[in-house]
């Protein structure tokens, strides 16, 4: 369990004062999920998610929350039950990594249309074959157009925030649709970090009861869910979820901005973090934990005089097209790292690339090379020499000079 | 722009649907010995492996392919050049599985073009049941026995070829009867079915129905919402429990009505309906507990009452009521309202019974449906049942 930087017998007043610890991102995730008071928890096995799973188990132990906690057979099984406690008005939590949240992939779809506002956690991880533990973001984003939100946190910190986060975003009545929060494996669910543990009774206020309002499951309100539908009415059911996607930046914005006022923690623009961007010339953007070694590769490039920034990208799903297409019109050149690889993508880039090069294409004034990088695939690191490497190849895009549209770094060969 | 045709058939799910896939490919391949092109399809939104829930099926013929495209291009047509009714029970009107209101089954037929039934009635018996209509139209009898078989076996009983002369008589230009003749030889390799074809055709005769003659029954409009007025999260409002039965006639209170859903009805689904002895049933409650519709009123005497909203005829009722001829199911085609028969047996108990006892003599001696194949050699004996009920016109 957290190694807690005050003695157990003051335990009681962590619920009244913040705390610091030191936890891995998915511990962060299971005091989240404490303190947002989740009724219903199910469970199945898999690295590196699975470290949530015991984290929470230990707190139910423990005596420190009370929930339903539910083994399931298999994943299917396992997002199915949060689907169904959800309905019933029951706040829910459950997640998975890499095959396992493909074996799940019938009951990830079925979600959105649902309006389920289950928040779930990826322990990012490379999909089988070879069968392998390391990240890679191709597990959670096979959900990115089946109405799911996706974000990717890059500290244990924001896992634990961004958890919170997550619920007031979902269980608002205008969104209602599932939320993944992405953590890299290892390098964030693994990885103990001083965090800020916020007060219980502060998480009260920020955090509402979970109120399925006429939607809910119960011999009291009687309602059908998911019956069959004909060409008649699908397209209508599609249209409202697109109406989830109309507004849904503007729900998470509000939702961090209160999240600052009641908590003091201060984000930013919620979709994105700038790093050294103000004068950059060039940029390289990324999700997740590799936002470490590009930071401090960028600090020894700013040294020799190199002006390059960093936009870590954090909401994937919604995609803040427009606003980041303005914050990557002012570069001479563009360097997305792509912790994954999309087959037969237009210039065979990675996913975020492709996304990036689209959002440019209709919301920038100036259109800078945007370059594809695929790196650190099955939990490879992203070293410095690599951040180098395609900074480097970046720069020279800059200067003019074409450069192959994607390209493998860290690769042997 | 050719001449482009559209031929629609109207049958009942599982019983039907190879009949009138048939039929549809038949249409397609008589009408190519003329040269002309043409497709078949089932209405893909219908939902024919459910028993007796109607459905459509269509044949688009043209005399070249950019005419054919142009009929393609819109996925059921709008409008037929030909209406064919397998089964005359469906004149009530047409309500696919996916529910969009009873719909008439001339519904698509172009003013001025024929509708052909396949009934044992004649003509004024049908129009009490076929709406009536601003356009005049042409009604066609093809007589003989409904044709119903099961969900993997087809029943050869010609009805395929006989519906193909009648189209050959009721639409020339679409195909000939020298053409069907000449698919059935090639194809079909069947020399009686040629002879059945050609005795339909040169029986088939057609009547003018006018303006406004027919089912006077005002049907449900049904709209369909905006996506901002539908509920979200795929949910529907679910099924109230119900509540007491109000009595029709004497105004009393009791009993128990289950609640049903409001715009989902039953009525086309039914080829036959349960009637019900009032004076011998013992209140014993299996047809009410064993009904998967729901489908009886608990009345204020605690007998049970068929509520033809709910009721999709499938006999259990029948199958499963200890007292002899107490509930007893009866072709569709022997009604024309759905009144309540409670209502009818307190008003007239007498006249109720007398009723009764006709509509079970005739339902004994008329038309069987068989709902697909119980018994090995059973369609061996129907066939020649079938063809002689055909042939004698």
């Amino acid at each position: 369990m957290a190694t807690l930087t005050v003695p157990v017998e003051e335990k009681k007043k962590i619920d009244r004062n913040e705390q610091e610890a030191l936890i891995t991102g998915a511990e962060a995730i299971a005091i989240a999920c404490k303190l947002a008071n989740v009724d219903v928890v199910t469970a199945y096995p898999i690295r590196p998610y699975d470290t949530v799973m015991q984290y929470i188990s230990q707190l139910v132990a423990d005596g420190e929350m009370d929930c339903e906690y539910i083994v399931a057979e298999g994943e299917h099984s396992q997002f199915e039950i949060v689907k169904h406690a959800s309905a019933c008005g029951a706040r829910v939590f459950c997640g998975s990594s890499g095959v396992g949240w493909m074996y799940a992939m019938e009951c990830l779809t079925v979600t959105p249309a649902l309006r389920i506002p289950l928040v779930a956690m990826v322990g990012n991880r490379a999909l089988d074959d070879p069968g392998a533990f390391g990240v890679e973001h191709n597990d959670a984003l096979a959900v990115r157009d089946l109405g799911w939100m996706l974000t990717w946190v890059d500290s244990a910190q924001e896992a634990l925030d961004t958890a919170l986060i997550a619920y007031r975003v979902a269980e608002d009545r205008r969104m209602f649709v599932p939320l993944a929060i992405s953590c890299d494996g290892a390098f964030l669910t693994h990885s103990q970090a001083l965090v800020k543990i916020p007060a219980a009774e502060q998480v009260k206020k920020f955090l509402p009861r979970y109120n399925r309002g006429d939607l809910l499951l119960h011999p009291d309100n009687v309602i059908s869910v998911a019956p069959q539908a004909n060409e008649d009415w699908v397209m209508e059911i599609r249209r409202q979820n697109y109406a989830v996607t109309e507004i849904a930046c503007d729900v998470i914005r509000e939702v961090y901005a209160d999240f600052e006022k009641t908590f003091g923690r201060k984000y930013g623009n919620p979709f994105f973090e700038e790093y050294m961007t103000e004068d950059a010339d060039i940029v390289l953007l990324g999700m997740g934990t590799m936002s470490t070694p590009v930071r401090v590769a960028i600090r020894k490039l700013r040294e020799e005089g190199k002006k390059v920034g960093f936009v870590r990208l954090r909401w994937f799903r919604p995609f803040a097209g427009p606003e980041l297409a303005k914050c990557l019109e002012r570069f001479k050149a563009v360097g997305v790292i792509d912790r994954d690889f999309s087959f037969g993508s237009p210039d065979l880039s990675g996913v975020v690339a492709t996304e990036v090069r689209s959002a440019m294409y209709t919301g920038a004034a100036t259109r800078p090379p945007v370059l594809g990088f695929i790196c650190g695939l099955g939990g490879r690191e992203v070293t410095l020499p690599d951040v180098e490497n395609m900074a480097e190849i970046t720069f020279e895009a800059a200067k003019g000079k074409a450069q192959p549209l994607t390209q493998w770094i860290g690769v042997r060969g | 722009m050719g001449q482009l045709f559209a031929v629609e058939i109207i049958y009942r799910g599982v019983f039907q649907k190879t009949l009138a896939k048939n039929i549809t490919r038949d249409i397609v391949l008589a009408a190519h010995n003329e040269g002309k092109l043409g497709i078949s399809f089932g209405r893909y939104g219908d939902s024919p492996e459910r028993n007796g829930i109607p459905a459509k099926s269509f044949a688009i013929v043209a005399n070249d392919e950019q005419t054919l495209e142009a009929g393609m291009a819109q996925y059921e047509p709008k409008q037929v050049d030909l209406t064919v009714v397998l089964d005359d029970t469906l004149c009530k009107g047409a309500e696919s599985w996916a529910w969009s209101g009873l719909q008439p089954v001339h519904h698509a037929l172009k003013p001025g073009h024929t509708l052909i039934v396949i009934s044992l009635e004649a003509a004024p018996a049908l129009l009490k049941n076929i709406h009536r209509r601003e356009q005049p139209y042409k009604l066609g009898i093809v007589k003989g026995v409904t044709s119903f078989s099961g969900m993997w076996v087809y029943k050869d009983d010609h009805t395929d070829v006989r519906i193909l002369g009648a189209i050959a008589k009721a639409l020339p230009v679409l195909m000939s009867l020298e053409s069907v003749e000449k698919f059935i030889n090639e194809k079909l390799k069947n020399s009686l079915k040629v002879t059945s074809a050609r005795t339909a055709f040169e029986r088939f005769t057609a009547i003018e129905v006018k303006a406004g003659e027919g089912n006077p029954e005002e049907l449900v409009k049904v709209g369909l919402p905006r996506w901002e007025d539908m509920r979200c999260g795929v949910s529907i409002k679910g099924q109230e429990v119900g509540g007491p039965f109000a009595d029709p006639v004497t105004g009393e209170v009791g009993g128990f009505r289950p609640g049903r859903n409001e715009l989902f009805k039953k009525y086309s689904t039914r080829t036959q309906r349960p009637v019900v002895n009032f004076s011998t049933c013992t209140k014993c409650t299996l047809c009410w507990l064993n009904c998967p519709d729901a489908a009886f009123d608990i009345t204020t005497a605690g007998t049970y009452d068929t509520n033809l909203e709910a009721c999709s005829g499938c006999g259990i009722c029948e199958e499963i009521c200890p007292v002899k001829n107490c509930i007893t199911m009866v072709n569709e085609s022997e009604f024309h309202d759905n009144h309540s028969q409670w209502a009818a047996f307190e008003t007239d108990k007498d006249a109720y019974l007398k009723w009764l006892e006709t509509t079970i003599q005739k339902a004994e001696s008329g038309e069987k449906r068989s709902h697909g194949f119980r018994y090995r050699g059973q369609y061996q004996e129907q066939v020649p049942e079938a063809l002689e009920i055909a042939n004698k016109g």
